[in-house]
């Protein structure tokens, strides 16, 4: 009721202090947003020069009615998240487990398998189209000497995603780490109280260590979710979306649209396309949530 | 006893094979970087280079002008990860300390913001760096940054700060210390882990982007390393692997010294972020 009280000292020293992330929102997230639901509604190109043309609906429409290569490029987005997020997170566990003992020299493997992950970038992705080449390769070099078939892997459209998707598994050492740490998190009166009971290795780990985990899992999960649905420079360096269009993936096509065909109107449409799918695959995990992650302060029945 | 050594065994026979293929890719772009170009392209592959070429560090380096990247990159990025540590420290003293009829409002609000997927902001941003006149400079790459510096740097600070007791800001504030004062002079000072570890995880992120100097950086005298090493490639890599992966070691050894020096401020960052988040 009293301005005086509202507009505080205090208050105008917050507002001060937090000015620069707000003026940052207003620039560069608040009037983006605006700007971007408008030209989604425009035939723009920009390459041209002209006005962009107010035509409602319609790029949405022809995303989703019109557009081969989009529904393509979803696709294999798709098939990239669900085959590295599965993958990474079960790897990023198996690690987890195996650094979560106490030998010597522990830290020497937690530094081998966590280090890829900090590398990322065109360097890598560089030195994986060299590890992948179908020749000379030393993937290929490993399975003929073993005796295995020797695909043509970023060559062959069959085998391309999955190259990229062996790949990302080299980068799990965050999401290892934050495993680790979790599993650090686990009482272990509660494996000593089970022991007592005499539950085996795999009933420990399936009842005391999942269910604690699970909120660990949960985190990586979403976050494995939101990166996997915009991989870009991989596939950008290693493929470019190819062989055809086996590894287009939904950014690299947003990418084209926009900085290629500067069909900003277009490629607008797509980013919030692509918003709606990440918020709804998000809210999706966040409700199954109830179902299987497990809170310390909560009882279950 | 013998339990015990069994472990022991089992635990390493278990990493072991594990360690061995998360080096590999190292090892193989290491020892191809080394070798004669002849060399590179035997089946089998050989390991050992024969003989070691360490000119293919000096000949990759001068195949393009990587000094030129290396100096882009590093302004950049010190520029940039200047603004974010410090504009992102500042806003968040303003969440943690000061109370405003908004604060919450506020706070949600940044919050809300790291659920939309950068590609939703990417086109009106670089139309309005184009309409600046900003295109083919490093302007777009670092200004955002001096905002704000990212929402998830604001609440790991934010996060930080709480823990500090409040007893200090108080008994500055007896001494006669303004806000800005107690932020720098005190709160600032005790949080060295996550300043440092955000300062890090910064550098990394703006040493390794390659998407937005891709978009705003076309000129060959403005390149960072990220489309430096593109260029490359698309000039060179089909005929000089073995350059190409020496370059390519090369840009990545800032971050594996960085690494090396600072790895527990990089555990702990993750860790942070894991369980706070």
């Amino acid at each position: 009721m009293h301005k005086k009280k509202i507009f505080s000292r205090e208050s105008v020293y917050f507002h001060f202090f937090i000015s620069p992330w707000f003026l940052g929102f207003l620039i560069f997230t608040l009037w983006p947003i605006i700007q971007s639901i408008y030209i989604s509604s425009t035939d723009w190109e920009m390459q041209l020069n002209v006005a962009p043309k107010f035509i409602g609906m319609a790029n949405y429409k022809n995303l989703l009615f019109n557009d081969e290569l989009f529904w393509i490029s979803l696709k294999n987005t798709f098939y990239y998240a669900f085959g590295s997020v599965p993958l990474g997170l079960i790897l990023a566990l198996i690690l987890a487990l195996l650094l979560n003992q106490k030998l010597r020299g522990i830290t020497i493997f937690r530094t081998i398998f966590y280090l890829p992950s900090v590398i990322s970038g065109v360097a890598v992705a560089l030195l994986w189209v060299w590890i992948f080449n179908p020749q000379f390769g030393i993937v290929n070099a490993i399975l003929a000497k073993l005796g295995l078939p020797t695909p043509g892997w970023l060559t062959d459209p069959a085998w391309a995603m999955p190259a990229l998707i062996i790949m990302s598994l080299w980068g799990v050492g965050g999401s290892m780490l934050i495993f680790l740490a979790g599993l650090q998190g686990i009482p272990t009166e509660f494996y000593e109280a089970a022991e007592i009971d005499g539950a085996k290795l795999w009933a420990k780990f399936r009842y005391i260590t999942l269910p604690m985990l699970s909120p660990t899992i949960f985190f990586n999960l979403v976050m494995g979710i939101i990166g996997s649905f915009q991989i870009f420079t991989n596939v950008y360096i290693m493929t470019s979306g190819g062989p055809g269009t086996a590894t287009l993936v939904y950014v690299l096509y947003l990418f084209q649209n926009a900085f290629l065909y500067f069909k900003m109107g277009y490629a607008s449409a797509m980013a919030w396309i692509l918003f709606v799918i990440i918020l709804t695959l998000t809210l999706l995990v966040i409700k199954s949530s109830a179902f299987w992650v497990y809170y310390e302060t909560e009882v279950k029945r | 006893m013998k339990r015990r050594i069994i472990q022991v065994i089992f635990g390493y026979l278990l990493l072991i094979p594990f360690a061995i293929l998360f080096l590999i890719p190292f090892l193989w772009s290491i020892s191809t970087a080394l070798k004669p170009l002849n060399q590179a392209f035997l089946f089998p592959p050989q390991w050992i280079p024969k003989p070691v070429m360490w000119e293919n560090f000096v000949k990759g380096w001068k195949a393009a002008p990587f000094g030129r990247f290396f100096l882009n990159t590093t302004i950049i990025t010190v520029l940039a990860v200047l603004g974010t540590v410090l504009s992102s420290s500042i806003v968040a003293y303003g969440f943690a300390r000061l109370e405003s009829f908004d604060k919450n409002i506020l706070f949600i609000l940044l919050l809300s913001t790291m659920m939309l997927p950068g590609q939703v902001t990417m086109i009106p941003i670089y139309i309005l760096f184009k309409n600046l006149g900003w295109l083919n400079t490093f302007l777009p790459l670092i200004v955002p940054s001096w905002f704000g510096g990212g929402a998830f740097n604001i609440f790991l600070f934010r996060q930080f700060f709480l823990t500090i007791p409040k007893e200090f800001d108080d008994a500055a504030k007896v001494d006669g210390a303004g806000y800005f004062t107690i932020f720098w002079r005190i709160i600032l000072p005790l949080s060295k882990p996550v300043l440092i570890t955000i300062t890090i995880f910064s550098i990394i992120y703006h040493w390794n982007d390659f998407l937005n100097p891709l978009i705003y950086l076309d000129k060959l005298e403005k390149f960072t390393i990220a489309i430096g090493l593109r260029y490359f490639q698309d000039n060179y890599q089909a005929t000089y692997i073995n350059l190409m992966m020496a370059v390519s070691l090369i840009a990545l050894l800032p971050i594996l010294i960085l690494f090396l020096v600072a790895q527990r401020f990089f555990i702990k960052g993750i860790v942070l972020s894991g369980l706070k988040g």
